[in-house]
């Protein structure tokens, strides 16, 4: 048994540190979040430059062809930098709807694309509250056109393209569901961007009139596609949550460390280290379920939705807990724009309501667990 | 990234688990199985006889403390290995409870501090559990703060002579020996003026007093020493010595991981999977699923933060202070848990009689046990220091006492 990454993996996760440490400073984020620019087009290309955004897209579709632990390992450490990017929606969404349902044809037009950073990709799956459910789509498709609005789609404002999940039956089942590629600069899409809780990660309102759409995947698959690229994206996306939480607990031990009142650092008192030790405990554990994930998405297991829904919730939990915990721990300064904890925090929120609420995750992992073992 | 053996693991375990399989005491599977944490009983047969027969076996067959040398009763086997066996011991692994403490620390310190005619008189029968072993730390005064201990051992000649009182001792009423730390320079700081020894659990002046526990049930004792003879050649280690050698002690009960925690969780899911309430299936109720889902994924994420220990294991590296988690999340989570399984049985959830009980009394049983879980080897607090100081680097705790002679630290806070 080697339940760990390979020697490889892991210098590809120092490579990409030394990367994003460089490039990503938290100064680069802020001026994303301070709305200077929709996100950091340098860093984008630098990504591309990298081999970062086709890590696990084959090599015959202009990626990297490395696959998907090296990617879960990428996706940490743009967790760990904030990153101010549009790289889960396109490559833990997009890219991944097209390599699972893409005819040749379409992964040939958009992969490579993704893969040099000339494209971004999304996934418009919402139409206001809730959670995902064959039920909640409305937007219609009708000779190959699509009319609707949906919201929020992440990076919904920049994106090249997007795969949009429509209703193409009305027989009350998921095969209702189809998914079909848009050409967002094509003409018959309109994008509003939204204020939203994480301004690092943008996010959009599209209109859809009569905009023309080539169908991905087979018509009344769309709801299965969708429930394996959540999946999918589910355990990347906790990869990402993961990195966040670690950075985010390291940021609250440097400043225990550092912190004197009352004549010591506060990270000699036991309230203050045993909120640290909770933080680095939720963070273990989710890494841990992370991990049996990653392997069960790189080897497309049976285990894979339990495996999935397991490392989203634990996930989700950790970076949460860490992120808030991080600004206790800074106390007032915590609270300010100027310190960086805020962001963490917003990102560990916005991240929680991506590809589904934590309720929706706990959900899924329960009847996962359900169907293996029937009372 | 892998679960696979590799062949050589592979080989170990098809051995393993044949030997099991024709050897495992098949007839208290079941019962073994279903037990739970404050509740493992065999009908109709004494444990302590059924756990003895079932070790005898196993070192008869080269079976016992895989992780010790040959030559003191043991297999040599490595920590990969002994993963390895546990997995496929299974169920029958709870037969190992009362043999823990020997095995996993008394032995390995009389290994590192006794002498060789001593190790090969006295490892065997504890490999072999013919002899059980208990720890002799815990004080009334000297819990978390081991080093705290009053029991006294002053030198007569060539004997030592004991008086004093330890207590938390596990299984001293079956015991036949024992590792004793003890005061024997109460005129320096704590830690120096401390000598270990071993000793006969018969001895005269030992008085073993069972606690009977919240739980109803006596794993537990006070042990009273009343001028009791140790002889020096049953010392461990030099005189004032004493604090490293139980680090020793310590040190080892870490390598214990992979034996699994339990969390209440197998028992709390299949308790949920079954339950009807009065609007349907509990597992279909909307708060039961995202209570489950929370204690699904702490589960899980201690399972796959063991094997992530045990891959490390397996390339020669030592487990770390990292693994006082399983402790930590484990021993909340199983009282938890055990609350949250008597709350959905309403006011039917304070019964815990075979007859009456939904599931037998075995949430209440987990419940009564559960607070010493919290507690034992290092409560929840010391586990957090650890974590905070060994993992994150956290300054220590400021110890007033550090530098102060041992007899001239207050006793009393008020």
């Amino acid at each position: 048994m080697n339940f760990d990454f390979s020697d490889e993996q892991k210098q590809m996760r120092d490579a990409a540190r030394k990367f994003l440490t460089e490039k990503c400073p938290p100064k680069a984020v802020r001026e994303v979040l301070d709305g200077k620019v929709p996100y950091d087009t340098e860093l984008w290309k630098g990504l591309a430059e990298m081999g970062f955004l086709g890590v696990a897209i084959p090599e015959q579709f202009g990626g990297a062809g490395a696959g998907h632990l090296e990617l879960c390992v990428i996706a940490e450490e743009m967790g760990r930098a904030n990153a101010p990017v549009p790289f889960s929606s396109t490559v833990y969404l997009a890219a991944e709807a097209l390599l699972l349902a893409g005819s040749d044809a379409q992964k040939q037009k958009w992969l490579p694309k993704i893969a040099s950073g000339e494209a971004i990709g999304t996934l418009a799956l919402f139409e206001g509250k809730g959670n995902p459910s064959p039920k909640a789509i409305k937007l219609q498709a009708s000779g190959g056109t699509l009319n609707g609005i949906k919201k929020p789609v992440p990076d919904g404002a920049i994106a090249d393209f997007a795969v949009v999940a429509a209703r193409t039956g009305s027989t009350g089942r998921d095969s209702d569901i189809s998914l079909f590629l848009v050409d967002l600069k094509a003409g018959g899409v309109e994008a509003k961007p939204l204020t939203n809780v994480d301004p690092t990660r943008g996010q959009a309102e599209l209109t859809f009139t009569k905009a023309k759409a080539e169908p991905l995947g087979a018509a009344g698959d769309g709801w299965s596609i969708l429930t394996q690229v959540l999946d999918r994206a589910a355990v990347l996306l906790a990869f990402e949550q993961v990195g966040g939480s670690d950075r985010a607990l390291e940021m609250g031990r440097d400043y225990a460390l550092d912190r004197i009142a009352f004549g010591r650092p506060i990270g000699s008192f036991q309230a203050v280290k045993h909120m640290l030790a909770d933080m680095y405990v939720s963070a273990t554990l989710a890494r841990s379920n992370c991990y049996y994930g990653a392997w069960a998405l790189s080897t497309n297991a049976a285990e894979l939705p339990e495996a999935a829904a397991a490392s989203r919730i634990s996930a989700t939990q950790a970076f949460q807990h860490c992120s808030k915990n991080n600004i206790q721990v800074h106390g007032g300064m915590g609270f300010t724009w100027e310190f960086d904890c805020h962001m963490y925090y917003r990102r560990a929120n916005a991240s929680a309501l991506t590809l589904g609420s934590l309720s929706y995750w706990e959900d899924q992992l329960i009847d996962r667990m359900r169907k293996k073992n029937p009372a | 990234m892998n679960f696979d053996d590799t062949p050589q693991e592979a080989a170990f375990r098809a051995e393993a688990r044949a030997w099991i399989s024709a050897n495992a005491p098949k007839q208290y599977e079941e019962e073994l199985r279903k037990s739970s944490l404050g509740r493992t009983v065999l009908k109709g047969a004494n444990i302590l006889e059924v756990a003895k027969a079932w070790q005898k076996k196993k070192a008869e067959a080269g079976w016992a403390c895989l992780h010790w040398p040959k030559e003191y009763g043991g297999r040599g086997a490595s920590p990969i290995e002994r993963v390895i066996w546990q997995q496929e011991e299974g169920p029958f692994g709870k037969l190992s409870g009362m043999f823990i403490i020997g095995h996993g620390m008394c032995g390995p310190t009389m290994m590192a501090y006794a002498g060789e005619e001593q190790k090969r008189k006295y490892l065997p029968p504890l490999a072999s559990g013919e002899k059980i072993w208990c720890q002799l730390f815990s004080e009334p005064a000297g819990g978390s703060d081991v080093a705290g201990l009053r029991t006294r051992a002053e030198k007569k000649g060539d004997d030592w002579i004991i008086n004093g009182q330890k207590i938390w001792t596990s299984g001293a009423h079956y015991s036949d020996y024992g590792i004793l730390l003890t005061r024997t320079d109460p005129n320096v700081p704590k830690h120096k003026g401390l000598t270990m020894f071993f000793l006969d659990m018969k001895s005269p002046g030992v008085e073993v007093r069972p606690i009977k526990q919240a739980s109803g049930q006596s794993d537990f004792n006070e042990v009273y020493f009343t001028d009791v003879k140790i002889p020096d050649s049953q010392r461990l280690g030099a005189v004032n010595d004493g604090w490293n050698v139980s680090l020793t002690t310590l040190m080892n009960e870490r390598m214990s991981i992979g034996a699994g925690v339990a969390t209440g969780f197998p028992e709390l899911f299949e308790f949920c999977n079954s339950l009807m309430l009065e609007d349907g299936p509990a597992i279909e109720d909307r708060s039961v699923r995202s209570r489950l889902a929370n204690y699904a994924v702490k589960a899980s994420g201690l399972r796959y933060t063991s094997m992530r220990a045990i891959s490390a294991l397996s390339k020669g590296e030592r487990p770390g202070p990292e693994n006082s988690i399983g402790k930590l999340v484990a021993g909340s989570m199983v009282q938890e848990v055990a609350m949250y399984a008597l709350d959905l049985q309403g006011a039917a959830g304070v019964l815990s009689g075979l007859e009456d009980a939904e599931v037998a009394g075995k949430f209440q049983a987990m419940l009564l046990r559960a607070p010493g879980t919290r507690v034992e080897g290092g409560t929840d607090e010391i586990m957090r220091n650890i974590i905070a100081e060994r993992v994150l680097g956290l300054p220590g705790d400021i110890r007033v006492d550090k530098d102060v002679p041992f007899n001239q630290i207050p006793t009393k806070g008020r």
